[in-house]
């Protein structure tokens, strides 16, 4: 291994880093920050906004061809007459690398001040305020005051980029990181700068605004408040946000995000880096598919059908518990089929199998991938469904409904049996979080919780188990369903499961490919499961 | 402890030179200038910097300065400020502006008057007035509005218009 490995020195610190690797990352390894623009680790390499300048010499050599040493038992080095760009300069064996020699930190004033000299006062009304590299590193590493007197170069502001963003010329650095996105990752290439000088100015040719799945992601990587999400445009600034780690529900990829939320409103998602799953992209479908959690139609009490007013009637908690535990005790086992998301986490699908042996689907759900994040399969949890007992054959619930075999339902947030059908049944349970056809049919509705407000895990289409934080309590009304589905068990003569860890425990011991996990274990960034 | 007593006069157990002191003390206020102001009618005289109760204000134009940067909000130690941002109308004057509160509350029953989002405040939109007592019925009251939060503060004189020539 020693030959794909170079010995180095960064401001005195003794770093081995691969080979190939650069001077930021080879930093990063040692804990230096070197300030940069345009450098991002996915994208190719541009050099433009020179904020990585660094000392860099080598050690001088004797005639010997071996370090000299100096009168103070120091090796000498010669460092080069100029700075070099950190970025596009790899490791070698014995460079010594300063990156807070007032050489460098001159350097650094320097290019803040080119930076700033046009850069509007818009810091009160931008967005990125608050997460912006400009902000940090001038207070880092540029200058207090500006010597600059001149009138600042005007350029448009508030251009709609296409449906999604906007863009303000005037905030741009021109470091590039959306062109070499747009061009590199997201694959069509619509970005470029027009003009000269400090006239340089970001656009798109007419007609050819950025229509890819993926446009959103160059607003995360625009290191200053040039390009804007108009979801997230003016709605709250991101130091009141509360970033919780998660899992995009959207599809069988499970990009992992986060999920920006204050008090009981989830704000933005932004993806999260994970080189297994999506690296630090996400896509647009699953970045702005979140509105549901606050929507104001929401199922916030638990109801009962009353047969005798012909009209729903709301009900306590623990009433609803026991009527529901009343009406299953009565129903035949061999009778009672359920049917679970696979939007739902594995934890609940496991206990939702409990209440049948015999009759257990998941809903399939296929929609249009592309090559690269976006799966056909819609369902987030679809490997969890399998491995929990559930078949993707929901057909075979339909037809026992239909012979009068099956006469009581258990639905986990589906919507997918036709009312004719449900209009049979006996009895139907049904645990959603907004009210559909399915819904209106039950004869006992209890509410649940979107994924932003529980705990869980998913399994992705690559077999990874990744875990799911609540970002928000849970609707006033509402209970997440692992606590539903537990109750209702232990009512039935099951155990009780207080925690989520304790559930998932359980389905370790039960479901082999899970053995030997905990939810501790997954960690932030998920294990892959033995299939 | 023990605490020795001490040994009184003659004069002094009498009593009576103690409380025609007192008397005295009363008497010779009498004639004095009087020190009670009869509020709430007669109001108190307000010095220069006086903080009262924190209000927006216009700019000459007639514009409201705040744009909802939410920084007053974030520095409040009670937490009274609560700040909806919103857009500027489209086509308006003050478009170039884009952002401005489409609500902005003050829990008077919260604020302390100390004056952090007076300090805060990058556009000079909010100050602490002079209005020293605000009162009201009951706790919804106390909630200032945006409306009569810029009604209170009236406009501001002042010569830099950050916005206007955007």
């Amino acid at each position: 291994m020693a030959d794909n490995t170079v010995n180095l020195t960064i401001d005195d610190k003794a770093v081995v880093a691969p080979k190939g690797m650069n001077l930021i990352e080879a930093a990063k390894l040692v804990g230096i920050e070197i300030p940069h623009y345009c450098y991002h680790p996915k994208l190719c390499i541009a050099g433009n906004c020179r904020m990585c300048l660094v000392d860099v010499g080598m050690p001088k050599l004797g005639a010997d061809r071996k370090p000299e040493i100096g009168s103070d038992g120091k090796m000498v080095v010669m460092f080069g007459p100029k700075l070099v760009i950190g970025c596009n300069t790899t490791v070698a064996d014995g460079m010594v690398v300063l990156t807070k020699s007032p050489k460098v930190v001159k350097a650094r004033e320097g290019v803040m001040e080119f930076l700033l000299i046009n850069h509007p006062l818009d810091c009160p009304i931008c967005d990125q305020a608050g997460e912006c590299r400009l902000q940090e590193f001038s207070v880092d590493y540029g200058k207090a005051e500006s010597r600059f007197v001149e009138e600042k170069v005007h350029k448009p502001k508030k251009t709609a980029l296409n449906a999604k963003i906007t863009l303000d010329d005037e905030r741009c650095i021109l470091c590039s990181r959306c062109i070499r996105f747009m061009r590199d990752v997201a694959g069509q290439d619509c970005l470029g700068f027009i003009q000269r000088g400090s006239h340089s100015t970001l656009t798109c040719y007419l007609g050819n605004e950025p229509k890819t799945n993926y446009d959103l992601n160059i607003v995360d990587i625009c290191p200053v408040g040039a390009l804007t999400s108009n979801d997230f445009r003016f709605q709250q600034r991101v130091w009141f946000l509360k970033q919780t780690k998660s899992i995009c529900p959207n599809c069988a990829t499970g990009c992992n995000t986060v999920i920006w939320s204050r008090e009981d409103v989830v704000y933005r998602q932004t993806p999260r880096d994970n080189n297994d799953v999506n690296q630090c992209w996400m896509c647009d479908y699953g970045r702005i598919n979140y509105k549901f959690i606050n929507d104001p139609h929401r199922l916030t009490t638990p109801s009962v059908k009353s047969a005798t007013l012909g009209q729903r009637v709301n009900l306590t908690w623990p009433e609803a518990i026991r009527q529901v535990v009343d009406k299953l005790r009565a129903a035949k086992r061999d009778s009672l089929a359920v049917i679970g998301s696979a939007r739902a986490t594995t934890e609940e699908l496991y206990l939702l199998k409990k209440f049948s042996p015999s009759f257990a689907a998941y809903i399939p759900r296929v929609g249009t991938g592309d090559n690269f994040l976006l799966n056909t399969d819609r369902n987030p949890n679809a490997a969890g469904a399998m491995l929990t007992g559930f078949s993707s054959d929901y057909s075979v619930i339909a037809d026992g409904i239909a012979d009068g075999k099956i006469k009581t339902l258990i639905v986990l947030g589906e919507d997918a049996i036709v009312p004719e059908l449900l209009a049979k049944l006996e009895l139907l349970i049904v645990l959603d979080i907004l009210p559909g056809k399915t819904t209106e049919a039950a004869h006992y509705i209890l509410p649940g919780v979107t994924f932003a407000e529980k705990s869980g895990t998913f399994i992705n289409a690559k077999n990874r188990i990744q875990r799911l934080n609540p970002a928000i309590p849970p609707l006033v009304g509402t209970k997440p369903e692992h606590l539903i589905l537990s109750a209702l068990l232990a009512e039935l003569g099951g155990k009780r499961y207080a925690t989520i860890q304790e559930v998932f425990a359980d389905m370790t011991r039960d479901v082999p490919a899970l053995a030997g996990l905990n939810l501790s274990k997954i960690g932030d960034s998920g294990v892959e499961v033995k299939s | 402890m023990l605490v020795q007593r001490p040994k009184l006069t003659f004069w002094e157990r009498l009593y009576l030179p103690q409380v025609l002191q007192g008397l005295w003390q009363t008497l010779s206020h009498i004639p004095r200038k009087k020190f009670t102001r009869q509020y709430p009618e007669e109001k108190p005289p307000l010095y220069g910097k006086y903080r009262g109760a924190p209000e927006l204000v216009r700019d000459p134009d007639g514009r409201v300065k705040c744009v909802a940067c939410q920084l007053c909000e974030f520095v409040c130690p009670p937490k009274a400020i609560r700040v909806v941002p919103g857009f500027r109308k489209e086509g308006a004057s003050d478009a170039s502006v884009e952002k401005e509160p489409s609500d902005f509350i003050i829990n008077m029953n919260r604020c302390i008057f100390c004056g952090f989002c007076e300090e805060v405040c990058p556009e000079e939109a909010i100050f602490l007035l002079r209005d020293f007592s605000v009162s009201g019925y009951s706790r919804e009251e106390m909630q200032f509005h945006k409306d009569k939060l810029l009604e209170l503060g009236g406009v501001r004189e002042d010569k830099i218009q950050k916005w206007k020539n955007k």
